[in-house]
């Protein structure tokens, strides 16, 4: 998580250029012995990732600033200024606005649906039931396809009188088959379904790993003082894994407000954008339609969405989780 | 972590285009010697069989023939090319040789600078390949070379046709719709289509327009992007009653023209539906879908259908063609190498191959397909070429009247939008 550096590293900063508040830690002291060679240490070790963070991730994000006050087809010299004409449109846009929509409806059926069944999931797989392992793999097996492939296996399931709508059939559920990838308000819930299926994966790895975390002395005293499995579980495990899950739901926000390759290989973003995401009206309009001056807008407005969300749920939700042990394990 | 991977990517093309402005002012002119040994890089659609192994046939004999001369061949999903090309050409390392398809996007790419122009080098032949090659055009200047010529209409299968009783093929839209109605009741699915991909939705909306607007409404539509005629309310209008007889497959929103055997073409190759209006590629994409060839029997061609009252000529189809541009980092022997495409030698490989309509009339008699040849027959006939509006018109507008027609099929939108939309994109609206 690039973000949860930057901000501790800049926090750090501050506090050593304006030195009024040590706050118990030893301020930096320059001509120490040795001091040189850290210098050089430092900058021999940070001096690869730095320039590639600059490289790769500020100097695109400027030059697509830049980009996006012009009006450019992505052929030749940018002479047609337009100011903030280009976030204008875009913002003004129905097309932008419902792919905004479409985002949050995807983050929140996230929280909402994945979460819930991760956690379960997860507390189930932590047992110690007859072929645990197997079970792990199996439901972790989607996670490591990539995002294309599972897209183009989902297209091929769903397709009408496909496997899916075979199955459904067998099953007496006729009745309820829909043309998944083509009925306007049915294609997002079919894409946040494969992408649920694709995710689940990555989101009980992560429980698990958090729940290892779980000390069974808690468990074993709870136990001694007569708590069900159900108090157990609600009382002392959810609480213990409340760091895990507030990374989950972080990660999980982000990758909703970027979400294309799934969306673009299984539907292009239609029928009528009624699957568009930002990421999808982005690369319509910038690649497919030569308007990379307003695609540039798009994808500076995409970066600030994730990035004033990434701030604010730093700021607010992972700070208790960032401010205890976590702090020295990162910075 | 589709984070990394997405911002990874963002990041990557941003960087390419940066590249791109830093180096873009060094536009030299091709290398005036083709003597040297090159390697031309050869960016084509033909991912599929016929025209993969076409072309790469077609790269061994003339490095056979020019040995200094070797190709590096790169085929890549027609999809793709609308975002590969232009990073590529933002790009210092642009291909040699790249599928183009002309008209307004030709334009658009010109601006890049990276573009050769082909004028001096091809004047003296290219008259041979007759009025096509206008389509390759910019400014009087040649930009590129077209190897074949197409024609959009209805494939059929004769076959199922038979089965809903209909002995003829129908000339006009009433004929058409009562098609459309035995076929349903022969509990067949009419007409298939790729609405996923856009562009074949408007293909109807281009048709219908070509059968309402005159000749010289259509041409001045091209160059002024206004559509202000009555006519092409008219068309709207059309299309929207031709979509109330409900003639597509299930789910079509979600079907894709061309990729996979569950592909609008792959419908029609396995008969799971009985026509469909497509490019004559229509034979070479049903080829590469399905390993059974039985189909190519059972396939027949109409033009579409006459529009009672409407202004259009009826001999004018919608249309278009294939070429290929070269880079300015590509030698002279790239202008050679699209010479030797419009051969009779290479030509005549097109045709008997069914990839396309060939661009050289001389190679006309080696279209061996008996669907091809009438299509060939009604194209030699045609008064004018309308070429597809997307191509035509410039890219950002193309794209907005693709999706405008798409949102139309999918039940929004009205006739009038879809011109509006036109209308706000050649004004620079988004």
């Amino acid at each position: 998580m690039p973000e949860a550096h930057t901000t501790v590293a800049a926090a750090d900063a501050v506090e050593t250029v304006d030195g009024s508040k040590p706050a118990g830690r030893t301020p930096v002291r320059p001509a120490r012995p040795g001091g040189l060679r850290k210098k050089l240490e430092l900058t021999l070790l940070l001096a690869p990732a730095l320039l590639l963070f600059l490289g790769f991730v500020l100097a695109p994000v400027g030059v697509a600033v830049y980009y996006s006050f012009y009006n450019w087809n992505g052929f030749g010299p940018l002479n047609d200024f337009v100011g903030l004409q280009n976030y204008h449109d875009a913002v003004a846009g129905p097309v932008f606005q419902h792919a905004i929509v479409h985002n949050l409806i995807i983050a929140g059926l996230s929280i909402a649906v994945q979460l819930p069944l991760s956690i379960g999931l997860a507390l189930l797989l932590n047992r110690n039931l007859r072929g645990r392992s197997f079970l792990r793999l199996v439901v972790f097996a989607p996670y490591v396809l990539s995002e294309a492939i599972t897209a183009v296996i989902w297209l091929l399931i769903l397709q009408p009188g496909g496997f899916v709508d075979q199955v459904m059939r067998s099953l007496g559920l006729g009745g309820l088959i829909h043309q998944w990838l083509a009925d306007t308000s049915i294609v997002l819930y079919t894409l946040f379904v494969v992408l649920t299926w694709k995710y689940i994966g990555f989101g009980i790895i992560l429980l698990l790993a958090g729940l290892q975390g779980v000390p069974p002395e808690l468990r074993e005293v709870a136990a001694l003082d007569g708590a069900s499995s159900w108090q157990t579980t609600r009382h002392i495990v959810l609480p213990l894994l409340g760091p895990t899950i507030r990374i989950w739901i972080f990660l999980s926000v982000i990758g909703s407000l970027q979400v294309f390759d799934l969306v673009w290989i299984m539907t292009l973003g239609g029928p009528a954008d009624s699957s568009a995401t930002m990421a999808t009206y982005l690369i319509d309009h910038g690649f497919r339609r030569y308007e990379f001056g307003y695609g540039s807008a798009v994808a500076v407005l995409l970066f600030i969405v994730c990035f004033a969300f990434a701030l604010v749920y730093q700021r607010f939700v992972l700070r208790r989780d960032t401010d205890g042990a976590l702090t020295r394990i990162v910075g | 972590m589709r984070r990394i991977r997405t911002s990874a990517a963002v990041a990557l093309a941003a960087m390419v285009a940066f590249t791109a402005a830093c180096s873009s002012s060094g536009g030299s002119s091709p290398a005036a010697s083709a003597t040297g040994p090159v390697t031309l890089t050869w960016w084509h659609n033909g991912t599929t069989d016929p025209v993969k192994t076409l072309w790469q046939q077609t790269a061994d004999a003339y490095h056979a023939a020019h040995p200094n001369v070797s190709f590096t061949i790169d085929p890549i999903q027609n999809e793709q090319f609308t975002t590969k090309i232009p990073l590529a050409l933002q790009g210092s390392t642009p291909p040699d040789v790249y599928q183009q398809w002309g008209g307004g996007q030709l334009t658009s790419q010109i601006t890049s600078g990276k573009l050769m122009d082909l004028t001096s080098s091809v004047s003296s032949w290219i008259s041979e390949l007759g009025a096509t090659a206008a389509g390759w055009q910019a400014g009087g200047k040649q930009y590129g070379i077209p190897y074949d010529q197409h024609v959009v209409g209805f494939w059929y299968r004769k076959d199922l046709f038979a089965q809903a009783g209909i002995t003829a093929p129908p000339t006009t839209m009433d004929e058409f719709n009562a098609d459309v109605a035995k076929l349903k009741a022969a509990k067949l699915v009419p007409v298939a289509i790729g609405s996923k991909d856009r562009w074949p939705d408007a293909f109807y909306w281009d048709y219908f327009a070509v059968r309402e607007c005159s000749t010289d409404t259509l041409k001045q539509a091209s160059t002024s992007l206004k559509l202000d005629d009555p006519c092409w309310t008219r068309a709207g209008n059309d299309l929207k009653a031709f979509l109330a007889t409900s003639p597509f497959q299930t789910g079509f929103l979600g079907t894709p023209a061309q990729q996979g055997a569950g592909s609008s073409a792959g419908m029609i190759a396995s008969g799971k539906a009985a026509m469909e209006l497509q490019g004559d590629w229509e034979l070479s994409t049903m080829t590469g879908l399905v390993s059974n060839t039985d189909f190519k029997s059972k396939l027949g061609w109409f033009p579409f259908p006459a529009v009672t009252g409407g202004a259009g000529d009826p001999s004018v189809a919608l249309g278009g063609g294939d070429g290929y541009s070269c880079t300015t980092k590509a030698t002279a022997a790239c202008v050679d190498f699209l010479k030797y495409l419009a051969s009779t030698d290479v030509q005549k490989k097109v045709a008997a191959d069914g990839v396309g309509l060939p661009v050289n009339p001389a190679a006309d008699s080696a279209l061996t397909d008996p669907t091809l040849q009438t299509v060939s027959a009604y194209s030699s006939k045609a008064s004018y070429i309308q070429m597809y509006f997307d191509i035509a018109f410039p890219t950002a507008v193309g794209q907005a009247l693709d999706t405008a027609v798409a949102d139309f099929f999918a039940g929004t939108g009205t006739p009038a939008k879809i011109i509006q939309s036109v209308t706000n994109s050649a004004s620079g609206g988004k």
